[in-house]
């Protein structure tokens, strides 16, 4: 389990307990939170999910293989933080865990 | 629409679910009330040709939201019930459990069925589709090692359902009517192309082949017969032919159709107070100047955002570009838009690398692309759908140069 606040582009704050084995994505889906549309629901396919991942987390997240790396090459507003959250699995590791929201995910 | 309004929203599939869910996110604060044919709330039905039939996703991991959300959030989930008549004037709907709900706007959400054979021995047990979590499950008992599956349909599930077939150890065999696969919905590359993978993974084909009927033992399928005289001995069928709207109580009602449910850009038929949106929506497309019926997830979204915009008074999403996917074996395939009044077809690197895309072309407009293992022509090709920006045909075909050089 781990505690992960979602911050949406205006700064409204979602902080939920997600169970270890879903996806960061998973975790806002499942609990109606804007701003994480994942239209592919969680296949890599549409870059949909894209976050920011604070700096304190980059490395606990993990490295982003080659197809998220190349599907948010063309996402809008990409930068070195972003992460699709689909790719992101969740563990006790990133408990404390805090990911921000783009403005759009199209 | 004001707070109190009762929204009422018929199916609860991908499309239903969230416009359910989406009515709440956008600040909608009425009673909704979610009617779903399956014993089940809304999941994802993509899955279950793939990473379910092979055993990598549970059930609720498909599901979009856990059973409680929808108690939680002041939406009355009515599982196992479909809706039997519309009465526009009344406002109301009547329902299978003999209830009756009065609504202030109405969602038709009632997706598409598949479509059965009229063949002898249809009815066999064992001659299956994949429509639903259920139709899923009885296939998953069916295939294994040693197995052997027919696949009758050489489209997307069709592929889908044999490439599973395949990891789960299964002999598979497709049936398909045309010439080719993926007739209906791909080009001539990417059919070849298809083929061979399938072919390497051990799949084998029947092209052309015209299915008359299905024979059986004790109620269940053994074979599967053709026009040419033969018998495909089998121990299971998957019929993936396409579906059919379930227009029927919108039909009934007197709302406008024709491949479906008409809607305009706000998902409302002609009647204002009922949307319609997914499979059974027949919508306008702006960027092709035309309208027709998708049956997608992206499709089914778009269709949920745009019915729940406006029955929460929100400004409509920005116009998309339809786009699916498919997944095989190791392979990604994205597709972008349809391939609409195309004069030309143009392949960007090689498909014996299985990492290419199919690029349709009308003039010199991108109307879609079919992308293998390709996310840069994909996501680059869907941005150039929507801007309707030209390319030069000459840098597009040469994969030297990147897809954002292309479109500079």
């Amino acid at each position: 389990m781990a505690k992960i606040t979602y911050v949406e582009h205006n700064g409204s704050e979602h902080v939920i307990d997600v169970k270890n084995g879903l996806s960061v994505m998973e975790g806002a889906v499942k609990n109606n939170i804007p701003g994480i549309d994942a239209d592919c629901g969680g296949a890599c396919a549409c870059a949909t999910c894209h976050v920011y991942v604070d700096a304190a987390w980059q490395s606990k997240t993990g490295e982003k293989s080659a197809m998220e790396e190349s599907m948010l090459d063309f996402a809008e507003n990409v930068e070195d933080n972003s992460r699709l959250s689909c790719q992101i699995k969740v563990s006790d590791d990133l408990d404390g865990l805090i990911v921000r929201m783009p403005e759009s995910q199209h | 629409m004001s707070a109190a309004a009762h929204v009422v929203i018929l199916g609860a599939g991908h499309a239903g679910g969230t416009a359910a869910a989406l009515l709440r996110q956008y600040g909608f604060e009425g009673p909704i009330t979610l009617v779903g044919e399956e014993p089940i709330p809304p999941y994802q039905r993509p899955p279950l040709s793939k990473a379910w039939l092979k055993g990598e996703a549970d059930a609720d991991s498909l599901a979009l939201k856990p059973l409680e959300f929808y108690a939680e959030h002041n939406i009355d989930f009515r599982a196992s019930t479909t809706a039997t008549s519309l009465d526009r004037a009344a406002k109301t709907v009547a329902l299978s459990d003999g209830s009756q709900v009065s609504y202030d706007a109405l969602i038709i959400a009632t997706g598409a069925r598949a479509i059965a054979l009229p063949i002898p021995g249809a009815e066999l047990a064992g001659v299956m589709f994949l429509r639903t979590a259920a139709d899923a499950a009885h296939l998953k008992e069916a295939v294994g090692p040693g197995k052997r599956l027919a696949v009758v349909g050489g489209g997307y599930i069709g592929l889908e359902v044999a490439a599973s077939g395949r990891a789960l150890g299964a002999e598979v065999v497709v049936l398909e009517r045309e010439t080719r696969l993926l007739a209906r919905v791909a080009c001539e590359t990417l059919s070849t192309f298809f083929k061979q993978v399938h072919e390497q993974h051990g799949v084998t084909f029947e092209l052309g082949a015209s299915v008359t009927g299905f024979v059986g033992k004790d109620g269940r399928v053994t074979g599967v017969t053709l026009a040419d005289g033969r018998t495909i001995a089998c121990d299971a069928v998957v019929v993936g032919v396409g579906a059919h709207p379930n227009d029927e109580i919108a039909k009934a009602a007197g709302l406008e159709t024709a491949r479906g449910v008409v809607v305009d850009l706000d998902a409302r038929t002609s009647d204002p107070a009922i949307y319609a949106i997914g499979d059974v929506a027949h919508r306008p497309m702006p960027i092709y100047g035309r309208m027709f019926r998708m049956e997608s997830v992206p499709n089914a979204l778009e269709g949920a955002k745009q019915a729940a915009s406006a029955i929460a008074g929100r400004p409509q999403p920005a116009g998309e570009v339809p786009w699916q996917w498919s997944d095989q074996y190791d392979l990604k395939l994205q597709i972008a838009g349809y391939a609409f009044d195309v004069d030309e077809i143009l392949v960007r690197g090689d498909p014996a690398s299985a990492k290419f895309a199919v690029f349709h072309l009308k003039g010199d407009l991108v109307q879609s692309v079919e992308a293998i293992n390709s996310p840069p022509e994909f996501m680059m090709g869907k941005q150039l759908i929507g801007a309707r920006r030209p390319v030069s045909k000459q840098r597009l075909a040469d994969p030297t140069i990147s897809m954002k050089e292309v479109a500079a």
